[in-house]
């Protein structure tokens, strides 16, 4: 599986040898790829307007390509904005609130995000075909899918360490601009224009495959509640800056240059959470390596509201937590 | 019939090919894979609908529609086979004579003696003596000895202690179909207590004094409060309306020291009219978020659990922190009034809570009551507008409340999902006929099973692992958040999209919680017998005392094995927003990619379908010895664990 931003074909339709050149040599002779595009086929037309574009089959000729256009940028922001306001609203009738969530499309954007992601996983798992995914900047929607579908393809990013890695690799390396797309969150009037939150809707579809599949995940609800904080807001360096650059060199703050250096001046989370007695809190129960492919159920009635998160203030869940207690207390039994 | 083909409701190119059997008492269709020869049985009495399509170039379709959600689409080849197997289930679905009942014949081989004590396992006697009744307050009366005062009343019914015959009697003219004030629920903590009844016949003033004394006796009955709630659970509107016919609701100023209170829940109709569009939604093809969301809101069905559940909290909430007694009923007290009472009593009393109480509560407050379940389920064929999923909707309460409060249950959600199914299966007598009278006229008892002698041998199928009687949660009232809390409401998808293996988990924890816990239990046992063993081989100076233990393989009795394919699951088709099926050659132009390219047949169909879950029915690998009248092999519905064959069953 591979992963970039769009080709800058632009209105004139250019060519670039290299690149064609690079996508050839991924491939065998006859055999075929697909290529994962996260936006519209309208939308990937009309890139080429500002310099980008898409992959054209004559330049392509062993990839195919599949639109599968994913929400992003504002819109998304929207979308959680109207979602956190809808959960808060005390006075909603039972008559409206299900057309008020639907009217949020936060779930059509998870079913979306994991439908993608098993595409890609299918490709993979089931064509035997290579796959490159990209949208158009290949730090948002991009990460989303390829994160994603090695979740549902590879056992190892479902423990623990392994998600960690895949975190570091999928979305703090191929940097994703943390910085300013988990700025100030739901409730700000800011509406800051690069704000959006693609890393919620990732742990979300996460949470949905540990729904779904409750023994093959190591670790459990709290370790996503945990990242969604600390995405927004930690004491730790590992989700500051937007991309490897500026946590090592710096970045431009005003007319300053701010020398993050975060690996001196800050503490890992990984290293926080690994420690044995914190690593406990965030481990899975129930957890069984499972050799196999997870394929989630993407119809409307599997894909659930995750509450742990949207209400987690406004409702208790002790009812919930001695339930995991109990079962907790159960497996350490045996 | 023949080269019949079963489809998938998903994708419908998966298709199975076999035969059909009608028999007296199913539907059976046998695959022609002759490794497998996975059968799908159904019940007559399950089937709700049956629609024949328009013939294809296929064949001549036809769609069954069951009671319990399950749907079959079957592919007949030939037009006049499909018409006589269409004619016949129209029959066969509708019968029109108790004995033709499948609880008649069946045959569980129990004798006489074992299908006696099967009944007594209930006894709601012992029940009213739990609650701490007959007491200074509350006594049994036999005044409906020969259902000569109320036909749908039990004989025996508990009735405040200064309730004279003629009180009951005077009152019982002045209800709906004679269902006087009875009781349903004693809290003996604080002497608050649910009495149930029908309406009054008060239309715009009339008044009967033995009406009136008997809710005085109701509150006399609880010296802790000096009034009673009564709760009229129909919408406001609704009781109105029925004042125009000589009935109505209690005025509060005739009746001294009631407070009057609507809630406000639909009547029979409305709530047919509900599950039918929420299983049109069932029924779409790959809907999107959108259609779903808004047809279930549409279908208004999780507004009405709401108001059944708030009903119920509101009752409980009454009794349990204010001590006042509460008067529930609807126009006939036969359908809300039931669920509201249940609930109240579910939220009240851990008792209630647990498998047996759960089964006395059932029979109490819907059995003995007279929930008309022949009307409402039809047992028989009979006027299509009595039909209703009334008690549908108090086990969706009941799962609604073990999705909020995990531990509080000491049953399963398996156990709710066949107790519906039986419902509908008339395989054992519980739920057949509309009152107490009928089923002793017919002697049910004598003549047929009890469900809950069945379920209760099986009862290990049934647990909660979570439960523990000494746990917080599973003591005293439940108190489910009130509000905010539309989101708690879910779409129960176990239930309503039951026999769709791809929506579910395959892996159960509830029944691996179950396997652990029984494990840890054997662990401990042979722990204490070897701890025994050293201690007499450390006192006996013999040295040829081997001590053995059972190897077992833990992973397999945890049903969790890596190594084989028992959790292998198949994709979906994930590009379901598309329309066109199957796919458009490869050669498609350049900005062309609506096709759906992974279709099933690129696909490797490698891994078999299977599922580890138990919510399956089990069905028989061999035919032959099967009879419609039961026999040696019957199918059961409990012993859903065999995961190499998953079979639909509807016994």
């Amino acid at each position: 599986m591979l992963r970039s931003s769009q080709p800058l074909m632009g209105p004139n339709r250019k060519r670039c040898r290299e690149d064609e050149v690079l996508l050839g040599t991924v491939l065998d002779e006859g055999e075929r790829g697909f290529i994962i595009d996260t936006r519209s086929a309208q939308a990937a037309k009309q890139a080429r307007m500002t310099g980008g574009g898409t992959e054209p089959k004559s330049s392509y000729p062993q990839w195919r390509r599949l639109h599968r256009p994913l929400e992003r940028g504002r819109p998304l922001q929207e979308s959680f904005i109207k979602l956190v306001e809808a959960c808060n609203d005390t006075l909603i009738n039972m008559d409206r609130w299900l057309s008020r969530l639907e009217s949020c499309r936060w779930l059509s954007h998870v079913k979306a995000a994991l439908s993608t992601a098993c595409l890609a996983a299918q490709c993979m798992d089931r064509e035997e075909a290579s796959v490159l995914v990209h949208g158009a900047e290949g730090t948002d929607t991009t990460l989303l899918v390829t994160a994603l579908a090695q979740v549902i393809l590879d056992p190892s990013c479902r423990t623990l360490a392994g998600f960690q890695g895949l975190l570091e690799r999928e979305w703090i390396e191929a940097g994703h601009p943390f910085h300013l797309r988990c700025a100030r969150s739901a409730y700000s009037h800011a509406r800051l224009k690069q704000e959006a939150p693609l890393f919620l809707l990732f742990l979300d579809c996460v949470w949905q495959l540990s729904r779904q599949f409750p023994f093959s995940l190591e670790f459990g609800e709290r370790l996503l509640l945990t990242l969604f904080d600390n995405a927004y807001a930690s004491a730790y360096g590992t989700f500051l800056c937007n991309n490897v650059k500026e946590r090592r060199v710096g970045r431009e703050v005003g007319t300053a240059l701010c020398l993050c250096k975060v690996k001196e001046s800050t503490h890992s989370l990984w290293a926080w959470l690994n420690q044995p007695g914190e690593k406990k809190k965030y481990l899975n129960p129930l957890y069984s390596h499972n050799a196999l492919v997870i394929w989630p159920s993407v119809e409307p009635q599997s894909i659930q509201l995750w509450q742990g998160l949207f209400f987690r203030w406004i409702r208790s869940s002790q009812y919930l937590d001695e339930a995991w207690a109990e079962i907790q207390r159960l497996v350490e039994g045996n | 019939v023949e080269n019949v083909r079963l489809l998938d409701r998903l994708s419908s190119r998966k298709a199975a090919l076999g035969t059909l059997y009608l028999t007296a008492t199913h539907v059976i269709f046998v695959e022609n894979v002759s490794e497998t020869r996975k059968e799908t049985w159904v019940l007559h009495s399950q089937i709700s609908s049956i629609e024949k399509q328009a013939t294809t170039a296929t064949g001549c379709p036809l769609l069954i529609r069951c009671k319990n959600f399950q749907v079959i689409q079957l592919v007949i080849p030939q037009e006049r086979d499909c018409h006589d197997v269409y004619i016949s289930l129209i029959r066969l679905a509708r019968p029109v004579k108790y004995e033709e009942l499948y609880c008649f014949s069946f045959n569980p081989k129990l004798d006489k003696e074992e299908r006696e004590q099967g009944w007594k396992l209930v006894d709601l006697n012992e029940e009213y003596n739990r609650m701490g009744i007959p007491n200074n307050y509350w006594q049994i009366s036999d005044i409906n000895r020969d259902y000569g005062v109320c036909d749908s009343y039990p004989t025996e019914l508990y009735v405040p202690k200064s309730a004279t015959a003629h009180i009951i009697v005077g009152s019982s003219k002045f209800r709906s179909r004679r269902r006087f004030p009875a009781l349903s629920y004693y809290c003996k903590d604080n002497n608050a207590s649910i009495c149930r009844s029908s309406q009054p016949l008060s239309g715009f003033s009339a008044r009967c004094l033995e009406d009136e004394q008997m809710l005085q006796a109701i509150r006399k009955a609880n010296p802790g409060s000096d009034f009673i709630y009564v709760v009229d659970t129909r919408p406001k509107l609704n009781a109105m309306a029925n004042r125009a016919a000589g009935k109505g609701y209690e005025n509060e100023d005739n009746y001294s020291n009631i407070k009057f209170q609507f809630i406000g829940i639909e009547n029979i109709h409305v709530m047919r009219n509900s599950l039918q569009k929420m299983l049109e939604v069932c029924e779409l093809k790959s809907p999107s978020m959108s259609d779903f969301l808004w047809g279930l809101e549409n279908s208004g069905w999780l507004k009405h659990i709401k108001a059944i559940m708030d009903a119920g909290i509101f009752i409980a909430k009454a009794v349990a922190e204010e001590g006042v007694s509460v008067l529930v009923h609807c126009s006939d007290g036969w359908d809300r009034t039931a669920q509201v009472c249940s609930v109240a009593s579910l939220l009240l009393d851990p008792y209630y809570r647990t498998m047996k109480g759960f089964m006395v509560l059932v029979e109490k407050d819907w059995v003995s009551f007279g929930h008309k379940f022949n009307h409402r389920y039809g047992n028989l064929d009979g006027d299509p507008k009595e039909i209703s999923p009334v008690m549908d909707q108090f086990i969706e309460c009941v799962w609604q409340l073990m999705e909020q409060f995990p531990c509080a249950f000491e049953f399963n959600e398996r156990f709710l999902i066949h107790i519906q199914h039986h419902i509908y299966s008339c395989q054992f007598g519980n739920f057949l006929c509309n009152s107490q009278k009928e089923r002793r006229e017919l002697k049910i008892q004598e003549r047929t099973y009890s469900l809950w002698a069945h379920l209760w041998k099986n009862r290990a199928n049934y647990l909660n692992p979570l439960y523990r009687s000494d746990h917080g949660q599973t003591q005293g009232t439940l108190r489910p958040q009130m509000a905010p809390c539309n989101f708690l409401y879910k779409f129960w998808s176990g239930m309503y999209n039951r026999f769709e293996k791809g929506l579910h988990p395959r892996q159960s924890v509830t029944d691996y919680l179950m396997a652990v816990k029984e494990e840890t239990q054997q662990l401990e046992e042979e722990l204490e017998v070897l701890g025994e063993r050293l201690a007499n081989l450390q006192k006996s100076q013999l040295n040829d005392d081997k001590v053995k233990s059972k190897q077992q393989d833990r992973s397999k009795q945890l049903g969790l094995s890596t190594s084989d394919n028992s959790l292998a699951n198949t994709p979906q088709e994930y590009s379901n927003d598309l329309k066109s099926f199957p796919s458009r050659s490869p050669s498609q132009g350049d900005e062309e990619d609506s096709a759906l390219i992974l279709t099933q047949d690129n696909l490797k169909s490698s891994d078999p379908d299977l599922s580890a879950n138990s919510d399956q029915e089990s069905g028989v690998e061999d035919l032959s010895c099967r009879s419609p009248s039961g026999g040696g092999c019957l199918p059961s519905e409990d012993s859903g664990k065999d995961s190499d064959e998953a079979v639909y069953l509807a016994v």
